[in-house]
């Protein structure tokens, strides 16, 4: 009875169709346990690694200048920048948008520092659906690879204040 | 024995398990049971109302109202209403069962003052529209000072409850008033406490130094530093829930069918298994936060991770077999299932406690840890999918686990029975089926990227326009259904509670009144009183039909495990 102390010596091990089960769970959670660090060198998709401490004043400064020199057009008022294939390029969270627009080419890698200039962001690329979260103080890298071309929207999915669900940004991924 | 008499007027026993109430620690399992029920009521309808917005033809609030209702809803549910009630189960667990007056009333009433002017100002300054952080109140977003302090009086006085609870345990052993081991569901409290003491230590370490930040004492905290501390409280306080679920889950089945452990050294190797491994889960809410290694990632939600799977997976078998083996004690043996079809199913308690286990089992605890895989989880993070994860564990697992406890607590510590016990057996399906039916709706719509904590799927307003897919908006009508039925069977359990233990009949000096035919009960009763005949033996367990349940339950979990990264394949390179 779970209610009542139980009487007497009651370790024992597990019997029967109970130790069957337990070890299948525990089975099951080894081959859980393999396929992670498995995906990691085998896989394609991995949460990116490298980090850099950064001042957000320092940040925005690099922003700034990787729009400056790379600046192809506009979308809505909004910078639309093309970084080398294989080059680094910046893109940053702030209340409320996702600065600048990025043209990038199909399977083309870059190097996208992620960044913050106030608040906690979660970066969204739909309809995909990757997301990564984003903090001020930290110069998040993805080594991403677009293997697919269209437009692509980015949106915020953590709560950084009243103007959250306004929070937007694109990406365009254009065939090679 | 001399101290008859004193005893006597201290305590009452039970009159359906023979079991001895301390009248003292009854005060104190009725308060807080009550207050958890009033926090229930404030957080659900904060609860409604989001379910209404989120349900993007309706879009009831604005979005002020919205972001503050999501702060009260998460505030109320998370913290206050379960831990309320989780107090309430420590009482009762370490006085009723181990036959011990409680260590101190002195420190139970100063905790209780601690956590309802805890819970009293948080509510004031979230309502007062000071506090509109979110539950998780990440920084730099920055709430009035009352909401750090209204929490970290609510965790002090947690705290407390939870050393009253291991001081009872103490005088227990030192008085001898129990012989041996302590029972199972008090083992599982034991768990549950001690998770709920490692948990509130980080909450103090992440939410002091940010109310010292918001006097302007201090400066802020490292953001990254905060998250990786408030998930020590955020994701440790849900594993105080499961130890306590699993508790209430032995409870309840011994309570209806009779039940009991097949193997205690198996039930409470679990148990240890939560407090010794659970620490590290906490690292499956920063799988896509910069700063942190794959190496740390990977290590901390899987190898040590998933032996606390493994205990999850160990109560889903323990739980079913120990009713399959005592409805075929009673003679329930045709076929596999024909033990499950004879179920108490009449009894809200049970039905309440069943429907708990299946929904955690196969909704919350299957997507929890597919989407608590480092990569899986890029294609989770902070979506509707998360929510449509913990909705199923912690609302149809713990929630629905404990609505079913009250139908035993009523009746059992306030001595009241129920009126309207036709709508009280619908009531548990009427709950989980609205909780199934929300938490699906956000799990699909999390799969097309619509984000949580978030006013309008639309976007309306932003510079550059977005949207989605037509169907996420279908899956969002899906969760404010479930969301309204959900609402429905709380209100439903309000009413069933608030009117049995207000003015229902008084049973004093009376057994529990069955739900049961008395045939049934009487079976029951025997298996309790009596127990089994090959108590402390060893003996083969045949459970056949239970085997077959989790086998559909393993295979379920690797489909969708598995179906997890083929989607994941379909990505983006990224690393």
């Amino acid at each position: 009875m779970s209610i009542f102390h139980p009487k007497g010596n009651w370790y024992r091990p597990p019997t029967g169709t109970e130790r069957l089960w337990v070890g299948l769970a525990l089975a099951w959670c080894l081959v859980m346990s393999i396929t992670m660090p498995w995906w990691h060198f085998q896989g394609k998709q991995n949460a990116p690694q490298t980090t850099y401490e950064v001042d957000p004043s320092a940040f925005i400064q690099r922003v700034n200048q990787f729009v400056e020199t790379n600046r192809v057009g506009e979308m809505n008022n909004v910078p639309i920048v093309e970084p080398e294939p294989g080059g680094d390029a910046y893109l940053l969270g702030q209340m409320w948008q996702w600065y600048p627009v990025l043209k990038l080419k199909k399977d083309q890698t870059y190097r996208i520092h992620v960044s913050s200039a106030d608040l906690q962001h979660g970066l969204s690329i739909l309809p995909i659906n990757m997301n990564i979260h984003v903090l001020p103080g930290y110069d998040y890298v993805m080594e991403i690879t677009p293997t697919t071309a269209g437009e692509f929207s980015l949106i915020c999915n953590e709560f950084c204040g009243i103007g959250h669900h306004r929070m937007t940004g694109k990406i365009i991924v254009e065939e090679t | 024995m001399s101290t008859e008499t004193v005893k006597a007027a201290a305590h009452r026993v039970c009159e359906t398990t023979g079991l001895s109430i301390f009248l003292k620690a009854q005060f104190f399992v009725k308060i807080n049971a009550v207050l958890a029920v009033i926090f229930l009521l404030v957080g659900g309808i904060a609860a409604l109302l989001l379910a209404l917005t989120r349900w993007s033809n309706v879009m009831l609030l604005n979005d002020i109202w919205y972001y503050r209702m999501i702060t009260l809803h998460g505030v109320n549910m998370l913290v206050f209403w379960i831990i309320f009630f989780e107090m309430a189960i420590l009482y009762f667990a370490s006085t009723t069962l181990l036959n011990t007056k409680m260590f101190s009333k002195k420190l139970a009433h100063v905790s209780l003052a601690l956590m309802v002017a805890g819970a009293v100002v948080t509510n004031y300054i979230i309502l007062k529209g000071q506090a509109d952080v979110m539950l998780t109140s990440y920084p730099p977003l920055e709430a009035h000072p009352l909401f750090y302090l209204g929490i970290i009086l609510f965790a002090v006085g947690a705290l407390l409850v939870a050393f009253n609870f291991f001081a009872t345990l103490y005088i227990a052993k030192k008085n001898k008033t129990y012989e041996g081991s302590m029972p199972l569901v008090t083992f599982g409290a034991a768990t549950a406490a001690i998770i709920a003491v490692v948990a509130l230590l980080h909450g103090a370490a992440a939410l002091v130094p940010t109310f010292f930040w918001s006097m302007g004492w201090m400066e802020m905290m490292d953001p990254g530093v905060y998250r990786l501390l408030w998930w020590g409280l955020g994701h440790h306080s849900q594993q105080i829930n499961v130890a306590a679920m699993v508790s209430v889950w032995y409870f309840v089945a011994t309570m209806s069918t009779g039940a009991k452990p097949l193997n205690e050294t198996v039930c409470r190797g679990a148990f240890i298994l939560y407090i010794l491994f659970i620490n590290l889960a906490a690292a499956h809410h920063l799988l896509v936060d910069p700063g942190l290694s794959s190496e740390w990632k990977i290590w901390n939600t899987s190898y040590a991770m998933y032996l606390a799977v493994l205990a999850s997976m160990i109560h889903g078998y323990t739980v079913p077999a120990s009713m399959e083996v005592a409805m075929r004690r009673k003679g329930y043996n045709k076929g596999i299932f024909g033990w499950f079809a004879k179920l108490p199913w009449k009894d809200p308690g049970f039905s309440a406690v069943a429907l708990s286990a299946i929904i955690f089992g196969f909704i919350g605890g299957i997507t929890g840890v597919t989407l608590g895989t480092e990569q899986i989880n890029i294609m989770a993070h902070n979506t509707l999918r998360i929510p449509g994860h913990f909705h199923a564990t912690v609302v149809g697992g713990t929630t629905l686990a404990f609505m079913g406890l009250c139908y035993y607590l009523v009746p059992l510590i306030f001595q009241k029975d129920f009126y309207m016990k036709k709508l009280a057996r619908i009531q548990p399906w009427l709950f989980g089926g609205g909780i199934v039916l929300m938490s699906f709706g956000m799990s699909f719509a999390g799969t097309y990227g619509v984000p949580r904590r978030t006013y309008d799927s639309d976007f309306g307003g932003a510079i550059l326009e977005t949207g989605f897919d037509p169907i996420a908006h279908i899956f969002l009508g899906l969760l404010g259904v479930g969301g309204v039925i959900a609402f429905v069977g709380l209100l439903l359990f309000l009413v069933l509670i608030v009117s049995a233990v207000f003015f229902g009949p008084s049973i004093k000096g009376q057994k529990m009144p069955t739900w049961q035919t008395d045939r049934e009960q009487k079976m029951t009763d025997d298996l309790i009183s009596k127990g089994y005949e090959e108590e402390g033996k060893d003996y083969h367990i045949k459970t056949p039909g239970t085997i077959a349940l989790v086998l559909i339950f393993l295979l379920s979990f690797a489909i969708y495990y598995f179906a997890n990264w083929a989607a994941l394949a379909d990505l983006w390179h990224i690393r």
